[in-house]
């Protein structure tokens, strides 16, 4: 099998069609015929990954590699950067505003979530410059 | 049970079905998106008083068999065309969601 590529553009302003690029990973993992449980989990992370880009960092770009043996998924933005990292990482701990709130999200479980789903997660984040997520979801 | 049996049973108000021979086989109950990706299991009915859109992407990623809203509960416009097209059921029921998790459970 070849390297599967799949990039997107991850609109900030728009909340409504946030989740749009999960989806359509999903449908190219069940197309390519992954399994149901590795769809999942790629499922789980790469969505909390572009939430998080729409509601904290006005938006990136999703890169999404396809490998015989594993699933990689880097999330790259510009946005704010997150301070303390591990503190980020804590279940409930979020500064998403009152606004995000009535929307659902700033339940603080997106990071522990893709923690969870992927078998690796490295976190590269600078304040005032941005954040690279890469997740790893191995087959 | 098939989602429509599910719905028929309950007397549940449907507001779309393009999935209606979809087998349910469990529930879940929340409002915060994150801990519903989290938990929520494939084939799982999910009860919310979340009526955006992102309801729909959620419920495409988690896999889950429907959505029943509760406590009267209306989907905000354009939720219900997304859903056609995303191939999720949406369904409205006017009971809280602990009464409605209590009947989904007895059909199981
Ligand atoms: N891409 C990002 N850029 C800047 N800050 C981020 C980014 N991703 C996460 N954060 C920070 O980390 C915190 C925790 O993120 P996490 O996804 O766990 O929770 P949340 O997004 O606030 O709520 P939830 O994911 O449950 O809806 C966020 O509130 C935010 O402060
Ligand atoms: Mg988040």
């Amino acid at each position: 099998m070849d390297v599967f590529r799949l990039h997107f553009d991850i609109d900030g302003g728009s909340f409504a069609s946030a989740g749009n690029a999960s989806v359509e990973v999903k449908k190219t993992l069940r197309q390519l015929g992954v399994s149901n449980a590795v769809i999942r989990r790629c499922s789980i992370a790469m969505y909390e990954g572009e939430i998080n880009m729409v509601i904290h960092a006005d938006g990136g770009t999703a890169d999404v590699e396809v490998y015989p043996d594993r699933i990689v998924m880097v999330l790259e933005d510009h946005g704010p950067g997150i301070p303390d990292v591990e503190l980020a990482m804590k279940e409930g701990y979020s500064t998403a505003t009152e606004q995000i709130h009535n929307m659902g999200f700033g339940a603080g479980m997106g990071l522990p979530n893709m923690k969870r789903s992927s078998d690796d997660l490295k976190i590269e984040t600078k304040v005032g410059v941005g954040t690279k997520i890469t997740m790893v979801v191995r087959l | 049970m098939t989602v429509h049996e599910m719905a028929e049973k309950l007397s549940l108000q449907t507001i779309c079905e393009p999935d209606p021979d979809r087998e349910v086989t469990g529930g879940y109950t929340g409002d915060l998106l994150s801990w519903v990706m989290g938990r929520a299991q494939s084939g799982d009915v999910w009860l919310t008083i979340m009526s955006n859109q992102n309801v729909v992407a959620v419920a495409t990623l988690a896999d889950t068999a429907a959505v029943i809203f509760t406590e009267g509960v209306q989907p905000d416009a354009g939720v219900r065309e997304l859903a056609e097209k995303k191939d999720v059921n949406l369904y409205s029921s006017p009971d809280h969601s602990f009464a409605v998790g209590a009947k989904v459970a007895a059909l199981l």
